[in-house]
């Protein structure tokens, strides 16, 4: 059983997911991102890279708020996921998070069951019937392409799987809160080969019903997965586009330079 | 940029720009064969090709490891690609210095056909389309990349008037139809080469522009 959809408000169907206007970030007096305008394209996966320090993940961190437990941090600007103004400080940020799920770099299960961790958010924010939630658990375990290899020991700790299974675990527990939009913060660089490789699809299956933004450091990777792509350089989005436009004739000289490796 | 890439890079500029030369002065030779009637350059221009059929290979050998082993991106990417059609492009513009050496020899059988003007023409500029679609290469020329695509009209033009003219000889003088035929085969083998330096002018605008711009002309004037 799917989880029920968090609000997005009325949109069509070919709207942004996410639109970012005239943003700006700071940490103290440091400004890690200027005058930002970026729209994300729902159910697509858009790819934020960059050289270390460019913005990419303070970006990340906004779209939900994470930076709310960064004291010195502030923004400016427009920062709207469908209908909700993500700034403004009536904004319940518990209800964003449910709207707006995560995954980062190093996986971060629980120590608790592979079960007790995929419920966790449910529990939280919806009101389901113990069968229910059984039936949302094997439907978020499917779905995040974990199923077939933990349906047998749901109870263990999910601390004993491996480090490709624990990042699915975690997409599992983010998206079994139905979430819109799905932020990954370098999801596989902590991951071997394989099991980047079995995210990389999942991630591919996901775009059909979440929007996701993927900041990643592996170029590749970017081209592998992602429909659009946006590169940022000194706290600037220097270009953005489509993936195979950006990864075969950039218009930006700053972008073909960082893409080939000349520099970052 | 990687070191590595870098490295691989410049050698692979360096293979190509010396297959450019050889072929370049294959057709030379080629077309010395056919208008000046230097026959004894013929088997020099057969053995030149095998030559050029190993560095093609050696070429595309390099390329696709380059691909495999550092997935290029972007210019890096345009290049190697670039690389790898012009390569199979100058292998095919050898065969045909090859062929029309080969009729050039045959030719040599009947002093007294005498080749047509619009061949020398033809030649002339065919030559003049694949030294400029190469200079564009090496330059990085867009212009002079899009002026050589122009030209291959003119070509082709002339290609059609040799035929037209050759087919009337025929008619007339029947002890002159194998000459004409090896003549009009010549002239075929030179029309292609024309062909094959568009195909490198358009891989030249590829390079640079990122544009794809094969098959557009036909498509341009059928809109119109």
């Amino acid at each position: 059983m799917p989880p029920p959809t968090s609000s997005p408000g009325p949109h069509t169907v070919n709207d942004h997911a996410i639109e970012i206007a005239d943003f700006n970030a700071w940490y103290a007096d440091f400004r890690a991102i200027q005058e930002m305008n970026l729209q994300i394209p729902r159910n697509q996966v858009t790819a934020f890279i960059g050289p270390s320090g460019c913005g990419k993940s303070t970006l990340l961190k906004w779209i939900n708020r994470m930076n709310d437990l960064v004291p010195e941090a502030r923004a400016s600007g427009t920062l709207r996921v469908g209908d909700l103004d993500v700034l403004a400080p009536s904004t319940d940020v518990v209800s964003l998070r449910r709207r707006i799920g995560i995954v980062f770099q190093k996986p971060n299960p629980f120590p608790k069951s592979i079960y007790q961790n995929v419920a966790f958010g449910p529990r939280l924010h919806l009101s389901t019937s113990r069968r229910e939630l059984e039936e949302l658990v094997e439907w978020s375990l499917k779905k995040a392409a974990l199923w077939e290899e933990v349906k047998d020991r749901l109870h263990q700790s999910a601390l004993g799987l491996s480090g490709g299974q624990q990042q699915r675990l975690c997409i599992a527990r983010a998206i079994a809160v139905g979430p819109e939009v799905l932020l990954m913060d370098e999801p596989c660089s902590a991951l071997d080969p394989a099991s980047t490789s079995r995210v990389e699809d999942l991630v591919f299956e996901l775009r059909e019903q979440y929007t996701i933004v993927m900041v990643t450091h592996n170029m590749q990777q970017a081209s592998r997965v992602s429909d659009k792509t946006a590169f940022f350089f000194q706290g600037e989005l220097i270009e953005t586009g489509k993936t195979e436009d950006l990864f075969t004739r950039p218009q930006q000289q700053q972008t073909e330079d960082y893409v080939t490796g000349k520099f970052g | 940029m990687t070191k590595h890439l870098h490295r691989d890079m410049d050698r692979l500029h360096r293979d190509i720009l010396s297959l450019c030369s050889t072929v370049e002065g294959m057709i030379d030779k080629s077309m010395r064969t056919l208008i000046e009637r230097r026959y004894e350059l013929a088997d020099e221009i057969i053995n030149i090709d095998r030559n050029v059929d190993q560095r093609e290979v050696l070429i595309e050998e390099e390329c696709l490891k380059m691909l495999a082993l550092h997935q290029p991106v972007a210019g890096d990417l345009r290049r190697i690609t670039t690389v790898l059609k012009i390569n199979n492009d100058l292998e095919r513009i050898a065969d045909l210095a090859v062929n029309v050496a080969e009729r050039s020899k045959c030719l040599g059988k009947f002093p007294e056909f005498k080749i047509p003007a619009r061949v020398e023409q033809m030649v002339q500029l065919t030559v003049k389309m694949l030294r400029g679609a190469l200079d564009a290469y090496v330059n990085l020329d867009l212009a002079a990349a899009r002026a050589i695509i122009k030209l291959d009209d003119d070509v082709d033009e002339l290609n059609v008037l040799t035929i037209q003219e050759l087919q009337g000889l025929m008619q007339r003088n029947g002890e002159l139809v194998v000459p004409a035929l090896h003549c009009f085969s010549a002239a075929r083998h030179v029309e292609r080469i024309g062909d094959l330096a568009t195909n490198i002018a358009e891989d030249v605008i590829y390079l640079i522009d990122g544009d794809i711009v094969r098959h557009q002309r036909g498509l341009l004037s059928a809109a119109t």
